[in-house]
C-alpha cells in the first residue's frame, strides 16, 4: 500500500535525496582528505569546489560554515518541495534546530547581549520569525506569552512552565526537557505516520533518546542536578524505557551506567573496554599520553577518555542506524538520515581540518566515516 | 708623588692615610661580598634558565593538547564557546602573587589558586559533557603551565637586571675604587716621604748654614785675635813714618 501511493508525492524528493546521499564523501575521499598536507589542501581534493571562491588562508570554522551552508541549502530546497505529511515531518526536524536557537537566545538575553549578534550565531535551520522577539523576554514565563506561545514549540514549553528563574543550571535543564518534548512528539508523530517511516524512525529516534539518557546520566555525575530533576529529563522512549531509566536515574558511577544498558545487546557493546572492532582504536593510546603528559591528572583524563571513546561509538551507531535506513525504500526515514549524515560528514571534516591545522596526524583517522 | 692613574683628591696629611687605609679595606670587604652575592645570583639564575626553558617546552606541549580537546568538544558538540561565556560568573582559576627572597632580591612568585566547582558544569548535558570537562582540565593544567612559566620569566629578568648591576659593582669596585684607594695612599706615602726628605734636607741646610755661620764666627774671631796682635804691635811700625797714601791725615782737606 506504502509502495503504492509513496511515489506519488514524496517520490521525487526521494530521488533527489538518494542522489544527494551519493554525494556523500565515501572512505576513497575520506582517504584523501587525510593525505592533505594543509588546510588549503582539503580544497584541492573534489570536495573542495565550494570552497572555491573563498580567501586564503581558509580555516576550519570557514569549511564548516559553508558545508552548512551547502546543507541547509539541500535542506530548505528539500522542504520547499515537500507536501503533507513530509512537510510537516521536516518541521519536527527543524524544531531540534529551534530549541537551541531558543536556549542560545535566552542565554543571550539573560546577560544583555546584542541581538544582532545572537541571531548570527543561531543555526539557520533553526531560525523562524518570531526568533528575535524572543530578545525581550526575562523569565519564561513571559517568553511563553509574548514569544514562543506562536511558536510550535509552544506545547513543549508548558511543561517546564513550573521553572521560574531563568538562572543557568535551569537554562540547561529548559533545553534537556525541551529536547526530551520534542523527541518523544516527533516520536508520536511518527507512529502516526506509520509503514515503514515508523519503523525506521521510531528505531532512530529510541537510539537518540537512549543516547541522550546516558549521556545525561553521565554528565550529571558530581554536578548539583539531584537524581529526581535528572529522571525528569530522561525521555520516556528509547528501548532503555523504562526498567533501563530507572536504574539510569539512580546511577551514581559508569559502572551502573553500564549495568543499565546491560539489557539492550547492541549498547552494551558500547561499554566494552576493549577497543578491538572500534574505528577508534588508536583513541586509547592517545588519551593515555595525555594522561602520562598531565600527570597528576592522569586517573580522571583516563576515565574520561573511556567517555569520549563511549561518544564515539555512539556517534558510529548513530551513522550505522541512519545507513539502514537507506535500506529500505517508501518511507520519510531516508531525509532524517540524510540530514544526520551530513551532519556527521561535517563533523568529520572539520575534524579532519583541525587535526591537520594541528599537525596531530596520529589522530586524524579518528572522524566516523559515513560510506 | 705617585702619578700613575687618578686618585682622590685630598690633602697627604697622616689622618688622611688612616682613613683612606681604612676605606680601602671597607672596599675590598664589599668586594668580596658583592662577588659572593653575584655568584649566588648567577647559580640562581642558572637554574631559572634551565626551568625556563623546560617550562615553555612542556607549555608547547600542553597547549597543543588543550587546543586539541577544544577540537574534540567541537566535534562532539558543535559550538559552545558561546554558552561558556555567557556562563562563566566568577573565575574558577585565580592567581596569587608572593614574594621570594634570594640573596637579597625580592623576585614576585606567582601561585594558581583554583576554585573547586565551575559555573557550566552542565554544558553539554545532552551530548560531549566529558569532552568539555575534559578540555576544561586540560587547558587548566595548560593554564597552569602559564602561570609557572611567567613567574619563571619575571624573575629571569629580575635576576637578571640585578645580576647586571651587581657585577657592575663588582668591577667598579675591582677596577675603578680600589685602585684609586690605592694610588691615594701611594701618593699620601709618596707624599709624605717626600715631606720627610725635604725636611731633613732643610734641617741638613740648616745645620750647613749653622756650621758655616759658626765658621764664619770663628774666622773672625781668629782675625780678630790677629789684628790685636797686629795693633799692639803696630805702633811700633808708625814711628818710623808710615805710607802717607795708606792712611788718611786728618788735617788734610781736599
Amino acid at each position: 500500500m506504502e509502495a503504492l501511493l509513496f511515489n506519488v508525492n514524496a517520490g521525487f524528493l526521494e530521488g533527489i535525496v538518494r542522489g544527494y546521499k551519493a554525494g556523500l564523501l565515501n572512505q576513497g575521499h575520506y582517504n584523501n582528505l587525510t593525505q592533505c598536507e594543509t588546510i588549503e589542501g582539503l580544497s584541492a581534493t573534489d570536495y573542495g569546489n565550494f570552497l572555491a571562491n573563498e580567501p586564503l588562508p581558509i580555516s576550519t570554522s570557514t569549511i564548516t560554515d559553508k558545508a552548512t551552508q551547502i546543507l541547509v541549502d539541500q535542506f530548505n530546497y528539500l522542504r520547499s518541495n515537500s507536501v503533507a505529511p513530509l512537510s510537516k515531518f521536516f518541521d519536527y526536524i527543524t524544531y531540534a534546530y529551534m530549541i537551541d536557537n531558543v536556549i542560545l537566545l535566552i542565554t543571550g538575553t539573560l546577560h544583555e547581549r546584542n541581538t544582532q549578534e545572537l541571531l548570527e550565531r543561531c543555526h539557520p535551520l533553526g531560525v523562524f520569525e518570531t526568533l528575535p522577539a524572543l530578545c525581550v523576554a526575562t523569565n519564561v514565563e513571559e517568553l511563553y506569552r509574548t514569544a514562543l506561545i506562536e511558536t510550535p514549540l509552544a506545547p513543549y514549553f508548558r511543561e517546564c512552565l513550573s521553572a521560574a528563574d531563568l538562572d543557568d543550571l535551569n537554562i540547561e535543564i529548559i533545553r534537556n526537557t525541551l529536547y526530551k518534548a520534542y523527541l518523544e512528539d516527533f516520536y508520536t508523530f511518527c507512529t502516526s505516520i506509520g509503514g515503514p517511516t515508523a519503523d525506521v524512525m521510531q528505531r532512530t529516534l529510541a537510539f537518540e533518546a537512549d543516547r541522550r539518557s546516558i549521556n545525561i546520566a553521565i554528565n550529571s555525575f558530581g554536578t548539583e542536578l539531584s537524581k529526581e530533576r535528572r529522571a525528569k529529563l530522561f525521555p520516556a522512549i528509547g528501548r532503555l524505557f523504562p526498567a533501563g531509566n530507572n536504574a539510569l536515574a539512580r546511577a551514581d558511577d559508569v559502572e551502573q551506567v553500564r549495568q543499565a544498558c546491560e539489557g539492550v545487546s547492541e549498547y552494551r557493546a558500547f561499554f566494552e573496554s576493549s577497543p578491538g572492532g572500534s574505528s577508534r582504536a588508536q583513541n586509547g593510546g592517545a588519551s593515555e599520553s595525555t594522561a602520562r603528559l598531565l600527570g597528576d591528572y592522569g586517573d580522571g583524563l583516563e576515565d574520561l577518555g573511556a567517555a569520549g571513546e563511549l561518544e564515539d561509538r555512539f556517534f558510529a551507531y548513530e551513522v550505522h542506524l541512519n545507513k539502514m535506513a537507506f535500506l529500505q525504500q517508501f518511507q520519510y526515514g531516508v531525509f532524517y538520515a540524510y540530514l544526520k549524515l551530513k551532519e556527521q560528514e561535517i563533523r568529520s571534516l572539520a575534524w579532519i581540518a583541525e587535526c591537520i591545522a594541528q599537525d596531530a596526524r596520529d589522530r586524524i583517522q579518528d572522524y566516523i566515516p559515513t560510506f | 708623588m705617585s702619578g700613575t692613574g687618578p686618585r682622590e683628591n685630598i690633602f697627604p696629611t697622616r689622618m688622611a692615610l688612616t682613613n683612606t687605609k681604612l676605606r680601602l679595606k671597607g672596599a675590598q670587604t664589599g668586594h668580596s661580598l658583592l662577588a659572593k652575592k653575584r655568584d649566588a645570583l648567577t647559580t640562581r639564575f642558572r637554574a631559572i634558565l634551565r626551568k625556563v626553558d623546560e617550562a615553555k617546552r612542556k607549555m608547547g606541549r600542553v597547549m597543543q593538547l588543550a587546543s586539541f580537546s577544544l577540537a574534540e568538544v567541537t566535534y562532539a558538540t558543535g559550538d559552545i564557546s558561546y554558552l561558556v561565556q555567557e556562563q562563566a560568573k566568577s573565575a574558577s582559576f585565580k592567581v596569587k602573587a608572593k614574594q621570594e627572597n634570594v640573596s637579597g632580591v625580592v623576585l614576585p612568585a606567582f601561585e594558581v589558586d583554583r576554585v573547586p566547582g565551575t559555573d557550566f558544569n552542565l554544558t553539554g548535558l545532552g551530548r560531549g559533557g566529558q569532552q568539555v570537562l575534559r578540555a576544561k582540565e586540560v587547558y587548566a593544567k595548560a593554564v597552569e603551565t602559564l602561570v609557572e612559566l611567567a613567574s619563571l620569566q619575571t624573575a629571569f629578568m629580575i635576576l637578571d637586571e640585578v645580576i647586571r648591576a651587581t657585577n657592575r659593582r663588582v668591577n667598579a669596585i675591582e677596577h675603578v675604587v680600589i685602585p684609586r684607594l690605592d694610588n691615594t695612599i701611594k701618593y699620601i706615602l709618596s707624599e709624605l716621604d717626600e715631606m720627610d726628605r725635604e725636611e731633613f734636607f732643610r734641617l741638613k741646610k740648616v745645620q750647613g748654614k749653622k756650621k758655616r755661620d759658626t765658621e764664619a764666627a770663628e774666622a773672625q774671631r781668629k782675625l780678630l785675635e790677629q789684628s790685636e796682635d797686629v795693633t799692639s804691635f803696630i805702633p811700633e811700625i808708625e814711628g818710623g813714618g808710615g805710607d802717607l797714601l795708606s792712611s788718611k791725615d786728618e788735617d788734610i782737606i781736599f
